[in-house]
């Protein structure tokens, strides 16, 4: 793949969770908690809809940057993340980073998830070997 | 208001996790994730992987549920209701793949206040069946109004 270089941007992921993802993702991972599942539980503790998985958020980060190694798993060597703003069912996230620097065969992304105009995951550093 | 920060270093016993290729699967297609290594046995193989590999993020199924019953011990006292996730780290080593067994062992880092809010922060440290680490990771949690 052509050379990376410090500032250059990494190709952006979109990706529209449809209404039934966080179903999905509770089953995969586990995570049964209400407000990611149950609307109406959503509403009564003050939320506008219920909201993605944190960590579901998380993941299509971790995907963008393994792509960045052709998908490989072994490529991601570390990830770490500030969960903000909350994400919501059927709206597009676009994941997308910067390179912030370069050793050999292994460069850090910095890596922000939008929805909309609000970040769903800040301050993403991604640690990948190429 | 003074936080109780009795649980600080303290380690809980490491619970188990057997990794499984539906599972893999499962939670490959929730991510929306493609490569053939985390469905297909040959192609795991042909990558060099001795079974379907996990995608890194799958750490979530078998590292979360050994935190689970960490952050309602009394001995941490977070109040759960007003908690929401902060932050994330993953830092990972060997692969996971199909047929493994994973230990995971929780210990809390740190218990701190900040600006009117509680950070509670957890490590898991997560090894295969041969002892080789597959995943260190550090949850931060933060209470507010503490």
């Amino acid at each position: 793949m052509a050379e990376l270089n410090v500032g250059d941007q990494v190709p952006a992921l979109n990706v529209t969770p449809d209404k039934y993802l966080p179903h999905r993702y509770a089953g995969a991972s586990g995570d049964f908690n209400p407000i990611h599942i149950d609307r109406e539980f959503a509403n009564q503790v003050g939320l506008p809809s219920n909201i993605l998985h944190g960590l579901y958020s998380m993941g299509l980060v971790a995907r963008a940057n393994a792509a960045l190694a052709g998908g490989d798993p072994r490529a991601l060597k570390r990830l770490s993340v500030q969960f903000r703003g909350m994400g919501m069912p059927e709206q597009e996230i676009v994941v997308s980073g910067t390179i912030k620097s370069v050793d050999g065969d292994r460069v850090v992304v910095d890596t922000v998830a939008t929805q909309g105009e609000t970040a769903i995951i800040k301050n993403a550093e991604a640690e990948v070997e190429l | 208001m003074t936080l109780k920060t009795d649980a600080i270093g303290r380690e809980w016993p490491a619970s188990t996790y057997q990794v499984g290729r539906e599972k893999i699967k499962e939670y490959a297609n929730a991510l929306g994730i493609d490569n053939p290594v985390h469905f297909d046995v040959e192609a795991a193989r042909a990558a060099g992987y001795r079974d379907v590999v996990a995608p890194p993020m799958f750490t979530v199924v078998y590292s979360g549920p050994a935190l689970g019953p960490v952050l309602f011990d009394p001995e941490v006292g977070m109040n759960f209701a007003a908690m929401v996730h902060g932050g994330q780290e993953f830092e990972w080593g060997e692969p996971v793949c199909s047929g493994d067994e994973i230990a995971t062992t929780p210990k809390c880092l740190e218990i701190y206040e900040k600006d009117g809010k509680g950070f509670y922060v957890f490590e898991t440290t997560s090894v295969n069946q041969d002892g080789e680490q597959v995943v260190r990771a550090v949850w931060t949690n933060i209470v507010r109004g503490v």
